[in-house]
C-alpha cells in the first residue's frame, strides 16, 4: 500500500518541473488536449505527452478515453485532503523557522561584532561629544 | 449547504543557537518578525500590524503572484516572557475562509539555544469540497505547493 507520505513525494515530484507545472496552470483554467497543451511550448508534442504521463501517475491530471482527442483535465484530489493540508502548512511553517534561524544567526554574529568594537564605538562616542560640545 | 470541516494537529520542533530571550522576542518585536514571518515566495505583503500583549491582534495582509490575496488574523490569547505564546488565527485566501488555528510556541532553554516546540491545532474547513474548485483555492494550493518544493530543493 502507497503510503500518504509516497504519495505526496510523487506529487513533488511531478511539480518540480516547470513545464509541467505550467501545465497545470493552464488545465487550471478549463479541458485541454494536447496539441492545445503543446501550443506554448516550444517542445514537441511526444514530450507534452510525457510530462502528462508523469502528472497523470502523480494523479493530478485525468485523461478522457476518447481514442483521438483525450482531454486532459485537472484532477484537484490530489492537492486536497486533510493531510496534505497540514502537511502544506507544516512546510510553510518549516520554511519560515529557516529563516528564523537565519535571522537570529546574523543577530548573534551582530552582538559578537559589536562585543569586539565597543572599546572603539566609546572612544568614537566622546569624540563626538567634545564636537557637539565644541559647536554649542 | 453547512462546510465540512476537519480537524488536525502538527508539531515542529527546532532547536536554535541563541538563547530563550532572543528566540522570543523575534516573535514579540514587529521588526524582528517581519525578518522571518512571510508567505512563500513570491508572496508580496500589503499590510502588517502587531499588538503583542494578552488580547493583542496580529494581521499580515499579502498577494499571491497569481492576485489570490491571504489574509492572517490573530489573537494572543497567553503570553510568559521566554516562555511560552498562545494565540488563534484564522485564514483567508481571496475572501475565503480555509482555516481556523490554535498555536501554541513553547520555548525551553537546552544546552544554551532554545528548543522552540510549536503545535498547531487546525479547523481545516470544507478541505474536499468547494475551496479546491475554485480558482483562488487551487492558486492557494500552488502557491503553497511551490514553497514546499523550494523549501525542498533547499536542503
Amino acid at each position: 500500500m502507497q503510503t500518504a507520505h509516497d504519495a505526496l513525494s510523487q506529487t513533488f515530484a511531478a511539480l518540480a518541473d516547470p513545464t509541467r507545472r505550467a501545465i497545470l496552470a493552464r488545465l487550471a483554467e478549463g479541458e485541454a488536449s494536447v496539441t492545445e497543451l503543446a501550443e506554448p511550448f516550444e517542445i514537441s508534442q511526444p514530450a507534452v505527452s510525457k510530462h502528462l504521463k508523469v502528472l497523470e501517475n502523480a494523479g493530478l491530471i485525468s485523461r478522457g478515453r476518447e481514442a483521438q482527442w483525450r482531454p486532459c483535465k485537472l484532477e484537484p484530489k490530489a492537492l486536497q485532503g486533510v493531510d496534505h493540508w497540514l502537511d502544506r502548512y507544516r512546510r510553510l511553517w518549516e520554511e519560515r523557522f529557516d529563516r528564523l534561524a537565519d535571522y537570529l544567526a546574523e543577530l548573534q554574529a551582530a552582538e559578537a561584532a559589536s562585543a569586539q568594537s565597543a572599546p572603539e564605538k566609546a572612544r568614537k562616542t566622546k569624540k563626538a561629544a567634545r564636537k557637539r560640545k565644541k559647536s554649542t | 449547504m453547512s462546510p465540512q470541516v476537519s480537524h488536525g494537529t502538527f508539531v515542529i520542533d527546532r532547536v536554535f543557537h541563541a538563547c530563550p530571550a532572543h528566540v522570543f522576542s523575534a516573535w514579540a518585536s514587529a521588526d524582528a518578525k517581519a525578518k522571518w514571518f512571510n508567505g512563500p515566495d513570491g508572496w508580496e505583503l500589503l499590510e502588517r500590524k502587531l499588538d503583542f500583549r494578552p488580547g493583542g491582534e496580529e494581521r499580515a495582509v499579502g498577494r499571491f503572484p497569481s492576485g489570490a490575496v491571504s489574509k492572517f488574523h490573530s489573537r494572543f490569547y497567553d503570553i510568559v516572557p521566554d516562555t511560552r505564546i498562545i494565540y488563534a488565527y484564522d485564514m483567508y485566501v481571496s475572501d475565503t475562509k480555509i482555516s481556523v488555528s490554535l498555536s501554541t510556541v513553547d520555548f525551553r532553554n537546552e544546552n544554551g539555544g532554545t528548543r522552540m516546540i510549536y503545535t498547531e491545532q487546525m479547523a481545516i474547513l470544507d478541505p474536499q469540497g468547494s475551496l479546491a474548485s475554485r480558482e483562488e483555492g487551487t492558486v492557494w494550493l500552488f502557491g503553497n505547493l511551490e514553497a514546499a518544493l523550494a523549501a525542498q530543493t533547499q536542503k
